[in-house]
């Protein structure tokens, strides 16, 4: 028999490695359920249950003032359809409603409103007190609040025949999500985080599982190569990935409408490359500390929450500190996330997809070189 | 194949991340292994076997010392030396979720071992094993010894020159490690060196060469004749014992000439001092009969090391008496009466009924997954009965377990106390759990650290306490309400002789307050320590009797004296072939 067989990179093992760790994936169920069940599962959360839209608030309006001015505007505000008031006299009366977060913004009208007015300098004006502890709602009842009072402001001069004002009226219009639907845009970015799931969640466990249940040892004392265990780690999760990603594709675009304006070569390129970052973390965790529970809870703080928390998914990263902005220049998702909600908005741009890709390519070579580094051949070390 | 040196090994120091300049895994070892035998890597947990054999499949990079397996150095040629080289590891490296024949296609795959030479070698392996029928079985479906079976077949793709078995006889019933054994054998006469790691002595006694084990250090090389001759004389028999025979064995171990004694049925073995006749003036009395018996290497070991404990407990002393209440019966402080848990289709435990008397140390032994830890559960009230009942004390453990735990200390089979608590600490939380309080607990725990000896390590954290004393720590821990019932779940498995024999010496002082001991092992040797045996099959009590008495029920003339383990196989044959003659369902 020749014996040079040990030489080298071999196909042969990687492929054999490679169905082995494929069965094992379709064997587990729990797998399986992280890969299919879990997606479907977490877009239709991110899909129906959760809305950022502000549609139907909940305002209290305190009429300390009530003169017919004051009137007039609580009038006007109560016919917005975006809002539903509720009057008082005072703030008192509506202290326990805001506090039990059944009102989400209250609009004071304060005493010397009409005298104000009247006296025409303008100086009137109104208090808008907002619930802080939501932070997204409170920007927008504040601003919200502002604009129906100074467009208030304005048709009252009109009505007058005063009109001082240059005659420019502001109408915002959103592009790229012309109804503004917060779906739209949440639903390409929680596919990011399913395939955080997927790719660092899923991948933590299997170099972890190998350690715990002593196959490591047996597989070390074979000629087995460090390039082939990594791969035959990387590849069949990779695949998972694609396929846990059509899946979430054909959910969005078939069951959600969500439109998808980008090409599915481009998708197919994103995808890989922040695999690549995703599992880089889960093999690096997995490999490091040798234990499924530690390298779960590891990917669970190191990629599943800065994917959520991070990314600008659900909190704008620029309303956030600059230190934590500085922080999420770390993390794979943030460019994913606008990768995809690029993708499936606006389309194939290549002046916002080409930094991000390559922030994502960096972010995998990065990734799989510190595991394909710290991969020991022995059980020492 | 020529017969030649396959390991050569010298000054080889090892010692793991984290462990102090002063500590060693292995310490200056010197070592030559031929082809065309097996040789037996013999030590208690600890020793070192397990480093050793990881140096020598290049698992490990040593601190120190040369290696050389089959000419090569297993660092620097490492994947040349995993060709030819079968490493077996402890839980038998196989993927559970694979069946049998994706599990040989694996190590097949990545040994490079194809074509019409693969079909060849499966077609061996797969007869040598009896595995033909299974390969579409899942390896996490096979029973301990067919796993292991199966874990063999994998490390020998690929027909390497040197194969590493650690510790292959764990977990897996006698009659499976007689059929290993037996194979192991036949690769050997082919030419194949054999390293076979075990903590049994009597397996290490097998083999064709021997190196013994202790705390990091060869303490013999060569082969175990060599040893078993050296002790021949002062190996010997007490028979005909009158009296108690624990307390024989305490007077005996307290004598001079004395170095090791053991309780072995209804007799008493020991070892004599080295020119030592025996002691006839002194024992002769109550043992009018003490004959010379062939030694066995544990004999030997316990040489080396320094002779075994005095046999003394401090534990005597400071116990009580433990009383019965009135309403009792003496003869039935445990009782199990058809007693039967299934899990789903699967009958565990299947109508079993025994009962221990006061003062009784009752064993149950059997093959892994017999029933035997399904009826310890419930006999100490973790596990309900799916239909008859359970006493212990009286108490019925099917409607009051907390009342009947109370009166029972138990010892898990694993170290199973605080690791990062201090040894006085794990007492006293041990004493709090068992309602003791202020100064009745000041004074239990001061009690325990003294007759345990613990006094010493009263501040160092249980996890690093050397193993004889986390033994102790974790009897104390089990004795602080002082339980009228003992149960111990594999006592010492694993543990060295000397530790074992200091283990039953507090054994014995306890049974001879009146404290009732069940235990459950695998281990024949702690098997003769007990007053009587029931052996567990396929979830039944196929025997119950005094260890003496199960021997003789299996002598005939072929062989007129069996081992505990001959009487074991035996019996259980006896049970197979009867359910094959009934015709039964399996």
């Amino acid at each position: 028999m020749t014996r040079t067989l040990h030489e080298g990179f071999s196909l042969r093992r990687l492929r054999a490695l490679c169905i082995k760790e494929t069965k094992q994936i379709l064997r587990d169920p729990s797998s399986l359920l992280i890969a299919v069940v879990l997606p479907v599962v977490l877009l239709f959360i991110f899909g129906f249950g959760i809305s950022l839209d502000t549609n139907r608030l909940s305002l209290g309006i305190v009429l300390e003032d009530q003169g017919a001015e004051a009137q007039r505007f609580a009038a006007v505000a109560a016919g917005s359809p975006y809002i539903h008031l509720r009057f008082a006299r005072t703030r008192a009366e509506l202290a326990t409603p805001m506090a039990e977060g059944a009102l989400r913004g209250l609009i004071v009208i304060p005493q010397d409103f009409g005298a104000r007015l009247a006296a025409g300098d303008g100086s009137a004006r109104i208090q808008v007190l907002t619930d802080g502890s939501e932070p997204n709602t409170a920007n927008f009842v504040a601003s919200y609040a502002q604009g129906l009072f100074e467009s208030w402001l304005h048709a009252r001069a009109d009505a007058r025949g005063v009109s001082a004002d240059p005659p420019v009226s502001l109408e915002p219009r959103y592009w790229f999500n012309p109804s503004t639907e917060s779906r739209n845009f949440l639903i390409p970015g929680s596919i990011a985080v399913v395939m955080t799931i997927i790719g660092a969640l899923l991948t933590s466990l299997v170099v972890a599982r190998e350690w715990e249940r002593g196959t490591m040892e047996a597989l070390l004392a074979t000629p087995v190569r460090r390039g082939e265990l990594l791969l035959s780690k990387a590849l069949p999760y990779y695949g998972l990935g694609l396929i846990a990603m059509a899946v979430c594709v054909v959910i969005a675009v078939v069951l959600m409408h969500v439109p998808l304006r980008g090409s599915i070569a481009m998708l197919f390129v994103a995808t890989s490359l922040f695999l690549g970052s995703a599992l880089g973390l889960g093999l690096l965790l997995s490999t490091l500390t040798r234990n499924q529970f530690n390298a779960a809870l590891a990917a669970l703080n190191a990629a599943f929450l800065p994917a959520v928390m991070l990314s600008g998914l659900i909190f704008e990263i620029s309303s956030m500190p600059a230190f934590v902005q500085a922080v999420t220049l770390i993390v794979p998702a943030r460019y994913f996330v606008t990768v995809m909600q690029t993708l499936f908005q606006a389309g194939d741009i290549a002046a916002i997809l080409l930094p991000n890709l390559l922030f994502l390519l960096v972010s995998a070579l990065f990734w799989l070189g510190l595991t394909a580094r710290r991969t020991r051949m022995r059980l020492d070390g | 194949m020529a017969a030649g040196l396959a390991v050569s090994i010298r000054g080889l120091t090892h010692r793991y991340a984290g462990q102090g300049a002063e500590e060693h895994a292995l310490d200056d070892v010197a070592l030559s292994i031929d082809r065309g035998v097996i040789t037996g890597l013999a030590g208690p947990d600890g020793a070192g076997k397990t480093t050793l054999m990881r140096l020598m499949a290049g698992l490990l990079k040593p601190v120190s010392g040369e290696i050389e397996v089959l000419g090569l150095d297993p660092l620097r040629a490492a994947s040349e030396l995993h060709l030819r080289v079968g490493y077996m590891p402890q839980k038998f490296g196989l993927y559970e979720d694979l069946t049998v024949m994706e599990n040989l296609v694996l190590y097949a795959d990545l040994r490079g071992v194809t074509g019409a030479a693969r079909q060849a070698q499966f077609e061996r392996l797969l007869d040598f094993t009896d595995l033909h029928r299974f390969t579409g079985r899942l390896a996490g479906k096979l029973s301990g010894g067919m796993k292991q079976k199966l874990g063999l077949a994998c490390t020998l793709v690929g027909q390497p020159e040197l194969l590493l078995l650690d510790e292959p006889g764990v977990g897996v019933d006698p009659i499976s490690r007689r059929e290993l054994w037996r194979m192991v054998q036949a690769l050997a006469a082919e030419g194949m060196a054999v390293v076979w790691a075990t903590a049994y002595l009597e397996e290490a006694e097998r083999c064709d060469a021997l190196c013994l084990m202790n705390a990091g250090r060869v303490i013999f090389a060569g082969p175990p004749g060599e040893q078993i001759a050296r002790m021949r004389g002062r190996s010997v028999l007490a028979c005909d014992i009158r009296g108690n025979r624990r307390h024989f064995l305490r007077r005996a171990l307290g004598l001079p000439g004395v170095i090791d004694g053991v309780i072995q049925g209804d007799a008493v073995r020991l070892v004599l001092a080295e020119g030592q006749a025996p002691p006839m003036a002194e024992l002769g009395e109550d043992a009018p009969r003490i004959v010379p018996v062939e030694p066995r290497l544990e004999d030997a070991f316990i040489d080396l090391v320094g002779g075994g404990p005095d046999g003394r407990s401090a534990l005597a002393g400071t116990l009580a008496e433990v009383a019965l209440p009135a309403h009792i019966d003496p003869e039935a402080v445990i009782r199990a009466h058809d007693l039967t848990r299934r899990f789903g289709d699967f009958v565990a435990t299947d109508h079993v009924s025994f009962s221990v008397r006061r003062g009784e140390i009752f064993g149950l032994l059997g093959p892994n997954g017999a029933g035997k830890s399904t009826t310890f559960r419930m006999m100490c009230g973790l596990l309900a009965p799916t239909s008859g009942e359970a006493q212990v004390m009286g108490i019925d453990l099917k409607h009051s377990a907390p009342a009947a735990r109370q009166k029972l200390g138990y010892m898990a089979q694993k170290f199973s106390l605080y690791g990062n608590l201090g040894v006085e600490r794990n007492l006293r939380f041990f004493a709090g759990i068992y309602g003791l309080s202020g100064r009745s607990r000041d004074r239990k725990v001061a009690q325990m650290l003294e007759s345990f000896e613990l006094d010493h390590y009263r501040g160092t954290q249980a996890a690093e306490l050397p193993l004889g004393f986390k033994q102790r720590l974790s009897l104390a821990c089990a004795l602080m309400h002082e339980p009228p019932l003992l149960f111990l779940d594999e006592p010492t498995s694993g543990v060295d002789p000397v530790t074992r024999r200091e283990f039953w010496s507090h054994i014995n002082a306890l049974v001879d307050r009146g404290v009732t001991v069940m235990v459950t092992t695998h281990f024949m040797d702690e098997a003769e320590y007990c007053d009587r045996i029931g052996l567990v099959y396929r979830g039944r009590l196929i025997a119950v009797g005094p260890p003496d008495d199960l021997k003789r029920q299996v002598a005939d003339a072929a062989l007129p004296d069996p081992t505990f383990e001959d009487a074991f196989i035996r019996l259980i044959e006896r049970d197979d072939a009867a359910r094959a003659a009934a015709g039964g369902a399996p």
